[in-house]
């Protein structure tokens, strides 16, 4: 483990942007965003960002191919760009763990290229939580907000901040910008962690737990009546899938150029009536079966394909930023029973 | 900080059960904390003892979800209105979006509400509950235990410039009814048309680029109730949730600023509901602002059954050239 000043953080950030793109939570008028690092740009104070970083990885737009026409020729053209090394600075715990949770449906096969090349140059440097908010329940799904692991774990005290490598690609960053940093012991960060354990018992939702849901409860839950309640004030708007670190559904079209085809994809939302939208119509066309649609992924058949792990990671964006304040947490409460709380 | 309490409310929808006059409740339910209220239909005196509340978190206007809600029963449903809801209430009724017949309104004073989010950056993360005491807000924090905060400097953006006080639509009123106001609200529309060309452009543009097409400015948009937007409409051409072009990102939002022009009662709702803050409702209040200057002042939903300026022709008509000049001046 290595540690550096807090007040040197700057001259880190400086040394990693020479070798790659930076991204790190930025403040702005309301609440925290990922920017990009330049000079005079500070880390902020925030719990987390608005937006999830899986824009990082899976971006909310982009273009996938290009067919070109000229005459009776169709040229059919790679759009993707050269990609640069980045790195991602200041990744909570719940949002580290979503990494994986793309992974498993980017990753496997057939193998998201586009994915794929992102993860590739991406690098990771996580960080641990000292003031969770009362809207996270990361510790619902096993996470532990006080040791996240990216590729680089990192801590923040008062007055300095530790690093520690984990992955070959976060170890070899760190070797790039040891020279700002000394060699110590872990101290400090054992008593960080058991300072945080301590508060994160005492959160209100410290005692949700998901062992009512998991792989196999399809027939358990999808004609619970409980989802026309649930359901009855949603917008159908797609903000809860939108601030969602692990909503992964995503549509492909085609715009029409005038002079070719661009096919692009962009993140869909099973909120959204023209979601799944065949041929032959609409498999959902209820609100009530669209909003079942969201929870039923993240909370039975997501762990029913992935070795029992959740959709979901606790992160609270929903909870902070749907329009009728209508969530997951209260889902699990009304379907779970009141023993689940 | 608001007069009414909770238990008023309940009283008056468990009495309005018990005697027949309706047969269902649309009301705010409690959350899990004292802010994520969620509109919700109650059936019973029981369900609404259990988990009706009235709060200083209690936004949402409830106007819009008559649409649905008078469709599926035949019996009355009570809806409890603020003064701003009443409004839109009138507006849904002039464009006949629902029957009246079908619903009970009981009209509430409200003091203005509570923005969550100007209270954590003012106590940061970690609201475990909130009280009002007086013209006070008791924030209790899981870091810093009780903070008192003036209730004024958590106020609702669109609070702040209510226009007005007054419930224009009720079948019963509790407590007394309120006035129109004097409000500032034009002054921000007048902030940004005193800009230049390019520095409004630039305004719009840093807004707009926020857009994440969630679309929840629409949906929850009492002015926005037609059974399919073209934006859903897969063969318009058009799309709804790409963030890929960013010109059409700012015409979803001005075509949707025209398309409710003249209707909308600037209730504020597609603000307080956007994930990424943008002041959408400065976009509508801007139309306001012109439709009061060419035609004389209208409010949207004042009267049940009005006809708007934009689709009303008298001979007084400001000529089309002359309010394009009028524009021009404006936005020297």
């Amino acid at each position: 483990m290595r540690k550096c000043e807090l007040k040197n953080l700057d001259l880190v950030f400086e040394k990693i942007s020479e070798s790659a793109l930076l991204y790190l939570p930025v403040e702005g008028e309301n609440g925290a965003d990922y920017k990009k690092w330049e000079k005079g740009v500070k880390l902020s104070k925030s719990l987390n960002t608005n937006k999830s970083p899986k824009d990082f990885f899976f971006p909310q737009s982009e273009d996938l191919m290009e067919f070109k026409t000229s005459g009776k020729e169709i040229e059919v053209v790679d759009t993707r760009n050269s990609k640069e090394d980045f790195v991602v600075f200041g990744v909570r715990a719940c949002d580290v763990k979503s990494f994986e949770i793309l992974d498993r449906v980017f990753l496997s096969e057939p193998c998201d290229s586009y994915y794929a090349d992102r993860r590739q140059h991406g690098i990771i440097i996580s960080m641990a939580c000292t003031r969770p908010s009362e809207t996270c329940f990361c510790q619902t799904f096993g996470i532990d907000a006080a040791s996240p692991v990216g590729d680089i774990s990192c801590w923040k005290t008062e007055d300095s901040v530790y690093f520690d490598g984990n992955s070959e690609k976060g170890k070899k960053l760190l070797e790039t910008i040891s020279s700002l940093m000394e060699e110590c012991d872990s101290k400090a960060v054992e008593e960080q962690k058991s300072k945080t354990a301590e508060i994160m018992k005492k959160l209100p939702l410290a005692n949700l737990t998901a062992d009512k849901f998991g792989g196999g409860k399809t027939e358990e839950f999808f004609n619970d009546p409980a989802w026309a309640e649930l359901s009855q004030a949603c917008l159908g708007c797609g903000t809860c899938t939108f601030v969602c670190p692990t909503c992964q559904c995503y549509d492909i079209k085609d715009y029409n150029t005038g002079k070719g085809v661009i096919r692009f994809r962009c993140w869909d939302s099973c909120m959204y009536s023209d979601f799944t939208k065949m041929a032959h119509g609409n498999s959902r066309n209820s609100q009530t079966e669209r909003f079942r649609q969201r929870f039923m992924h993240k909370l039975v058949y997501f762990p029913e394909n992935n070795e029992g792990i959740f959709g979901c990671v606790g992160c609270g964006r929903c909870m902070n930023k749907c329009p009728i304040s209508m969530n997951i947490v209260k889902v699990m409460k009304k379907l779970g029973g009141k023993t689940n709380e | 900080m608001q007069k009414i309490t909770s238990e008023m409310l309940i009283q008056k929808a468990c009495d309005l059960l018990e005697n027949k006059t309706v047969n269902r409740v649309l009301g705010w339910k409690t959350g899990e904390f004292a802010y994520d209220i969620t509109p919700a239909v109650f059936s019973d005196c029981e369900s609404v003892k259990a988990e009706f509340v009235f709060n200083d978190f209690c936004g949402a206007n409830f106007s819009k979800y008559l649409v649905k809600e008078t469709a599926k029963s035949d019996g009355k449903i009570l809806v409890f209105l603020k003064p701003c809801d009443t409004y839109s209430f009138n507006q849904l009724l002039t464009e006949h979006r629902f029957n009246r017949d079908n619903v009970y309104v009981v009209g509430i004073p409200c003091e203005g509400m509570v923005d969550i989010n100007k209270a954590k950056k003012i106590v940061g993360d970690g609201i475990v509950g909130v009280s009002s005491k007086g013209d006070d807000i008791v924030v209790e924090t899981l870091y810093d235990g009780d903070v008192t905060v003036d209730a004024k400097s958590v106020l609702a953006e669109r609070c702040m410039a209510c226009k007005s006080k007054k419930c224009v639509a009720y079948d019963e009123l509790m407590g007394e009814n309120g006035e129109v106001i004097e409000s500032n609200r034009f002054d921000e529309v007048q902030r940004l048309e005193n800009m230049t060309e390019d520095e409004r452009f630039a305004f719009w543009q840093s807004e707009l680029s926020k857009c994440i097409r969630c679309n929840a400015c629409r949906d929850i948009c009492p002015a926005c109730t037609c059974e399919k937007c073209v934006f859903d409409n897969p063969n318009s051409g058009v799309e709804n949730k790409a963030v890929s072009d960013s010109f059409e990102e700012k015409m979803f939002h001005v075509i949707r600023a025209f398309h409710v022009a003249g209707r909308c009662t600037d209730c504020g709702e597609c603000s307080r509901v956007c994930p990424q803050n943008i002041p959408l409702h400065l976009l509508n209040r801007k139309f306001i602002k012109d439709i009061n200057e060419f035609y004389g002042e209208y409010q949207a939903g004042e009267v049940a059954g009005s006809r708007a300026p934009l689709v009303d022709y008298t001979t007084d008509d400001i000529e089309a050239s002359d309010a394009v000049k009028k524009g021009d001046e404006s936005n020297a």
